[in-house]
């Protein structure tokens, strides 16, 4: 997603809509993270200087919750539950597939941009458990081998 | 009042005191790492906890409010060995290289180690994962994480007192760090070199810029002219060092003991002091009287200079042009003296020692620090460093002869002095300003209105007939009310709340200074600066404008205040700067 000046309008929407609501800070950061998919250093500036919030302030908050990115996300974003449920099913060996797949472990990135992976806790779906999330589609009830079959659906045509 | 027991002692304190201090009056000490007098308590480090009779729960004592008809227990076999636990807990995660660190000995958990006899190191260091950074960026001050034990002083410091924010934890739990502001370096951060985090750091997670080595070169360079000059508020803190009891006047031993280190000539930063009130008192009155920019701000705090650059970009034209006192005198060493004894400015090296971080910065602030041709000046020390030079060279500073520093640049007023507490410059300008507009002498020197550690101290002088409105804030937390009340008069065109007001950035100004030795609190805040008023007192001169060396400098060498020369020796500009560079 570029910086362009719709970009730049888009947040500046979004910190006025939010500007005059004490405590929204956690608000305006869920909003720039939809729009942009994270929350670059730029916006969280912007949101410093509209709202007088100091940038140290701001980041203990998007630090803290596990929620909020810093960085761009990947074009795929694998997300994999390690939450009690799906731990005891199997998502470690879920994990193990999807390393051996896209070379990454948990909470990394790939250098081109391509794949992310991250453990999380929980996506809220214990009945389906294992469950690993790829941009946003849930799959469920997985065995290690099902990995290579729903990555390369999720990436045909690459 | 509330009556409560501790230990079986029957003690009475004000409601609302925590078990913590209401345990002082019983004169039981609770070990604590992170509660420290200046900040809130957070209850973070775990060790200050007790037992209350009647409650199954282990209480902080630092958070818990004591109320009437409490027992506490304090000490018990089982409350140590719960402490002990949390002590071994905190070790587990820190580094054990204290032969090395610049806290060695003056180390808060070194000495609870030290004082629960632990001989062993019961927990692996499961923690090691953590992020760790060492950020020598600044100028003043460096930190290492691996040492720090999140105990949150320097954050509230930084945040709560200081109103800087440049330091924040990020993250949390045990991946929890310490980081200036979203993880860029400090140099890059709103970080002023206040250097209050390392005052406040019990370890030595933060600590000021070590540039003893750099001092010792210096002096062992047979080609280098070394001098140096020592602040007002060192000379009633470095006895701290030494085993003399807070706020003992030790000007005449330090100067001793300068000058046994090798230095070829000591000053007196005083000096300096006495001709930066010539010139901000002239500077004053010209603004007073021919309508200028009011109310002019006092410049000598570096960090406070540093605070308003980058985020009062609005106010620059109220701060004062004059130059903070040792830039005088590192100025005039590398002309005036120089002349006068025949040296190449380029051999001298100008040392500063300084109750300060923030100096260090200041030195290399902008190229009017260079208004000789030459760095003006070389090197800044601070209290605690100069401290460890004295030892390491061996020096027995108790039995040292008091000597006299150099015949030009160390003499000075009682107005000088008191430079070193907060109020002191405001006092100081007072007595020369009242001078400069009515030509007449005070009858009364003394404005104890603007004395002591009141956040926010205003007061009124009638100067012949014209009311001068004052005030001095400490803490830069306590400068935002201050900014906001003088901009409102300013938008809203209405009468000035103040035609003169003094900030400096630490508590209690520069006694309590970023680079003083470890351990303040108000009550050594107090001390100290009793020391420096003590010496005003009862010094012969009271005011800068009758000191006999300042008066011949300018005969001999600047002309008059507000010179041409002055101002190019003497004077400065200020520039607005991002509070972030990242």
């Amino acid at each position: 997603m570029s910086q362009g000046t719709n970009t730049r309008e888009d947040i500046s929407d979004i910190i006025k809509k939010w500007k005059k609501v004490e405590g929204s800070l956690v608000m305006m950061l869920h909003s720039v993270q939809s729009r942009l998919g994270y929350v670059p250093r730029w916006a969280a500036m912007e949101i410093s200087k509209e709202t007088g919030i100091a940038l140290a302030k701001i980041y203990e908050v998007l630090t803290f919750y596990s929620f909020f990115k810093l960085t761009k996300p990947a074009k795929y974003q694998i997300n994999v539950c390690i939450g009690t449920a799906c731990y005891l099913k199997g998502a470690p060996e879920l994990l193990k597939a999807i390393e051996k797949y896209t070379g990454l472990k948990d909470g990394q990135t790939s250098e081109d941009g391509k794949f992310s992976v991250m453990g999380l806790r929980c996506i809220g779906c214990c009945g389906l458990a294992p469950v690993i999330s790829v941009n946003g589609k849930i799959h469920g009830q997985l065995k290690a081998g099902d990995i290579k079959t729903i990555l390369d659906e999720a990436t045909k045509g690459e | 009042m509330i009556k409560a027991k501790i230990n079986g002692k029957d003690i009475e304190v004000k409601e609302g005191t925590s078990i913590l201090d209401a345990a002082r009056v019983a004169n039981v000490k609770i070990p604590t790492l992170c509660k420290h007098e200046d900040l809130e308590a957070t209850g973070g480090c775990g060790l200050c906890i007790v037992k209350v009779k009647g409650s199954n729960k282990i209480l902080r004592a630092c958070t818990t409010e004591i109320t009437e008809g409490m027992e506490v227990i304090t000490h018990d076999p089982e409350i140590v060995a719960v402490r002990r636990s949390v002590l071994e807990l905190i070790m587990s995660n820190h580094p054990k290289d204290c032969l090395t660190c610049a806290r060695n000995q003056n180390c808060e958990l070194q000495r609870l180690a030290a004082e629960f006899g632990i001989r062993e190191n019961h927990f692996p260091n499961v923690l090691n994962s953590r992020k760790h950074k060492r950020d020598n960026s600044a100028k003043g001050i460096c930190i290492d994480t691996s040492k720090c034990i999140q105990c949150g002083r320097c954050v509230q410091v930084c945040q709560k007192v200081q109103d800087v924010w440049a330091l924040s934890f990020l993250k949390r739990g045990i991946k929890t760090y310490l980081s200036a502001a979203g993880d860029i370096d400090l140099k890059d951060s709103p970080c002023v070199n206040c250097g209050q985090c390392s005052a406040h750091c019990p370890v030595g997670a933060i600590v000021e810029h070590d540039e003893t080595r750099e001092a010792w070169n210096a002096l062992s360079d047979e080609k280098k002219y070394c001098v140096v000059q020592f602040a007002p508020a060192v000379r009633v803190a470095i006895g701290e060092a030494f085993g003399y009891p807070v706020g003992k006047n030790l000007t005449g031993k330090l100067t001793s003991a300068l000058y046994a280190l090798g230095f070829n000539a000591v000053f007196d930063t005083n000096t300096g002091a006495d001709l930066t009130i010539l010139e901000e008192a002239s500077e004053f009155k010209h603004r007073l009287t021919n309508g200028g920019v009011l109310p002019l701000i006092t410049s000598c705090c570096p960090a406070w200079v540093d605070f308003v650059e980058k985020n009062h970009g609005d106010m620059l034209d109220h701060i004062s042009s004059a130059k903070s006192p040792h830039e005088m005198v590192g100025v005039l060493a590398k002309t005036y003296y120089a002349q006068k004894h025949n040296i190449d400015p380029k051999d001298i090296f100008v040392v500063s020692v300084m109750p300060c971080t923030a100096k260090k910065y200041e030195i290399g602030r902008d190229k009017d620090m260079s208004a000789s041709g030459y760095p003006d000046v070389d090197l800044v020390l601070t209290t605690r460093e100069i401290a460890r030079m004295i030892k390491q060279a061996g020096i027995d500073f108790n039995n040292l002869e008091d000597r006299k520093g150099d015949d030009i640049l160390s003499a000075y007023t009682g107005a000088a002095t008191i430079f070193g507490a907060t109020g002191g410059v405001m006092e100081a300008a007072l007595r020369t300003a009242y001078n400069l507009v009515t030509g007449a002498e005070l009858k009364d020197v003394n404005f104890k209105k603007v004395r002591g550690l009141k956040g926010i101290k205003e007061a009124k002088v009638d100067v012949n007939g014209t009311e001068v409105r004052v005030a001095v804030a400490h803490g830069l937390g306590n400068v935002d009310a201050l900014m906001k009340k003088i901009k409102k008069a300013k938008a809203e065109g209405k009468e000035l709340p103040y035609h003169f007001v003094e900030v400096m950035a630490c508590q209690g100004g520069c006694v309590a200074g970023g680079g003083q030795p470890y351990g303040v609190t108000d009550e050594l805040r107090t001390l100290r600066a009793k020391g420096l008023y003590k010496e005003d007192e009862h010094a012969e001169i009271r005011c800068s404008h009758n000191n006999p060396a300042i008066k011949k400098l300018y005969a001999d060498y600047l002309g008059a205040p507000l010179s041409e020369k002055a101002h190019h020796l003497l004077h400065t500009h200020y520039t607005k700067r991002n509070k972030y560079q990242k």
